[in-house]
């Protein structure tokens, strides 16, 4: 990123800074500022998390209370295996990835092909078109009625109702990056493929599609984690007819009849959490540079 | 980028045409070059799956549509009498809306606090802003069941501060009418924060050095620096962190069921929560009323937020 190129201002205070002065405060706020961070660290994240890995460690009895205490004797790996065949989570995860890939593809597609359309072509009706393409960025889903659609369409349920509804929710997303992003590409490479004798369909798959890399993939890593951590929709369409990572948590979670098994549900969130997790530490800097760069500017 | 530099191809002003189909000519018009039919499949979903649902909501809120009815007739506005009859549409669009208000405001302060510590590209701080975004990543359904974990009577945040004060400490921090939506509002903000953090840290890198330096020379402090200079300048970052934390906290389900599930006594009921559940009674065009409402809300609230946040932006450059 573009951290080393900028000057620093806190560096430029610093050493333009009379003598004294950075005698007297550069050993304080040597250590002051690592200490508050680590601080900040521990009480924001390192309780909470602390306490999901010792509850998850635990047995039913030791964890009724969930707390920050060292279980007796550690169980994680027994709990793992309790959540993987109670809560189904092998059919979870295939089932989560059944309807986020080609939710995620469908959108991608179909995003950029409408982007480029709605990028090149200038009149009222497009204008149109792609005001109501991106509203659903700010306009929440019909949740209700939907379901109600799919039930005449014969789709309730089913795991291509649950990937119309996410590709509708979140085709806004991509036509809104992506027509942004087409504008900036010059027609003049499309003209030189033209004049190849390139039609709409090569020039689009061949020369657009491929400078949409960067853009595409900012929204997929968005769009992914909606539609992966999403239980809310997923409730309404597919609940109790396909198993989805946050589903079975949510019934694992509310199974309990008296007492939540906390032991259970913490192992449970472990779990699921980490496909993502293990893909946000490999590819962190691209993640964080995508999803930074068309906000601020 | 070696396009720009290629002479642009000049093309004849009248295209032939009886030269089209299969045999590719450079000089077509531009109408065929983006055809209108790449916009049908995506027109397509974006119809039968959000723009005709919404329609309905318009439709059904006015109707008796339940499961226990086998058919569907209209009632008018009788949902909506019945509704604020029982003072719920009001309750729960105040509470929505109050959510949304504290999380959009919270989100942001945690956020530009983390960014402003960890703006140094040191070793620590890049581990620190790695952690901090971790909560974002995780599903929120799982962030809520942690903190009801943690916030219950005799749980982790109670025990740590009977340490820190020396008694016993049993505050029930999800079991208050009054405090308990700020309490879920905060845990909103903390499962956010890390995305408005990186989006601050942006913004505060694109503020220019000798626009700095300037202010040091003419003796500005840091908080007077920050406070007339940085935060102004970080307009277009407050405008993205507050819209997407306004939109999806009115939005909000996942952290309030797994942690108040709507309670004590309905004081955490956000219009998805009460959808949710009446939609489960089998009173669909109840959980219909509301969805409506919530999409009104919506509408009414987020292009003024959006558009008087754009303003500010202009006013700067």
């Amino acid at each position: 990123m573009t951290v080393t190129d900028l000057p620093l201002p806190a560096d430029q205070r610093r050493r333009s800074a009379p003598e004294t002065q950075l005698r007297r405060r550069r050993p304080v706020s040597h250590w002051l500022q690592p200490t508050i961070v680590v601080l900040l660290v521990v009480a924001l994240l390192g309780v909470p998390f602390w306490m999901v890995v010792v509850t998850a460690g635990k047995d039913q009895a030791e964890a009724l209370n969930p707390n920050l205490s060292l279980p007796s004797h550690w169980q994680l790996l027994e709990n793992f295996g309790t959540v993987l065949t109670q809560g189904r989570m092998v059919p979870a995860f295939l089932g989560s990835m059944l309807v986020m890939v080609p939710s995620v593809l469908g959108v991608l597609i179909l995003g950029s092909m409408a982007s480029w359309v709605l990028a090149r072509r200038k009149s009222r009706l497009i204008s149109v078109v792609y005001a109501l393409g991106i509203s659903g960025i700010v306009l929440p889903p019909a949740v209700v009625t939907i379901v109600l659609l799919l039930r005449q369409l014969g789709l309730a349920g089913t795991a291509v109702g649950m990937i119309g509804v996410y590709m509708g929710m979140y085709l806004s997303t991509v036509i809104f990056f992506v027509t942004g992003f087409v504008r900036t590409i010059p027609v003049e490479l499309e003209e030189a493929a033209r004049v190849d004798g390139a039609g709409p369909v090569r020039v689009f798959a061949r020369i657009i599609l491929p400078l949409l890399g960067p853009t595409l993939a900012t929204a997929t890593i968005l769009i992914c984690l909606y539609i992966w951590n999403d239980v809310f929709y997923a409730l309404f369409v597919v609940g109790g007819r396909l198993d989805t990572l946050p589903l079975n948590l949510y019934q694992v979670a509310s199974s309990g009849l008296y007492l939540q098994n906390w032991h259970l549900i913490f192992a449970y969130v472990i779990l699921m959490s980490l496909p993502l997790l293990l893909t946000f530490v490999v590819m962190q800097r691209k993640i964080i540079a995508g999803i930074t760069s068309g906000a601020v500017k | 980028m070696t396009a720009q530099l290629t002479p642009r191809r000049t093309r004849p002003s009248h295209p032939d045409p009886a030269i089209t189909g299969s045999v590719p000519t450079p000089g077509r018009a531009r109408r065929q070059d983006h055809p209108l039919w790449f916009l049908i499949p995506a027109l397509a979903v974006l119809v039968v799956f959000f723009f005709i649902p919404t329609l309905f909501n318009f439709v059904y809120a006015f109707t008796n549509w339940s499961s226990f009815h086998s058919d569907i007739q209209f009632v008018g506005g009788d949902n909506f009498t019945a509704l604020l009859q029982n003072g719920t549409l009001l309750a729960d669009l105040r509470t929505t809306l109050i959510y949304a208000v504290l999380v959009a405001i919270l989100q942001n302060l945690f956020g530009l606090v983390l960014a402003l510590v960890l703006e140094a590209d040191t070793r620590i701080n890049r581990i620190a802003r790695t952690a901090f975004f971790v909560p974002v990543v995780m599903s929120a359904l799982a962030v809520g069941y942690i903190f009801q974990a943690l916030l219950k009577p005799e749980g982790g945040l109670n025990a740590i501060l009977g340490f820190f004060l020396g008694h016993e400490v049993t505050i029930a921090w999800l079991g208050s009418t009054t405090w308990t939506l700020l309490v879920v509002a905060i845990i909103h903000a903390w499962k956010w924060m890390g995305l408005s953090m990186l989006i601050y840290l942006a913004g505060l890198k694109t503020i220019p050095g000798d626009v700095l330096e300037a202010a040091r020379i003419d003796g500005s402090g840091w908080w007077s620096t920050f406070r007339s200079i940085r935060f102004p300048l970080l307009a277009p970052a407050v405008t993205f962190n507050v819209a997407t934390a306004l939109l999806g906290s009115m939005n909000g389900f996942d952290i309030v069921q797994a942690t108040t599930a709507g309670g004590p006594g309905g004081s955490t009921e956000l219009l998805n929560i009460f959808i949710f559940r009446t939609f489960g009674q089998g009173l669909f065009a109840q959980a219909t009323t509301m969805s409506l409402s919530l999409f009104v809300m919506v509408t009414l609230l987020a292009f003024p937020v959006i558009y008087f946040l754009r303003k500010r932006e202009d006013v700067l450059s």
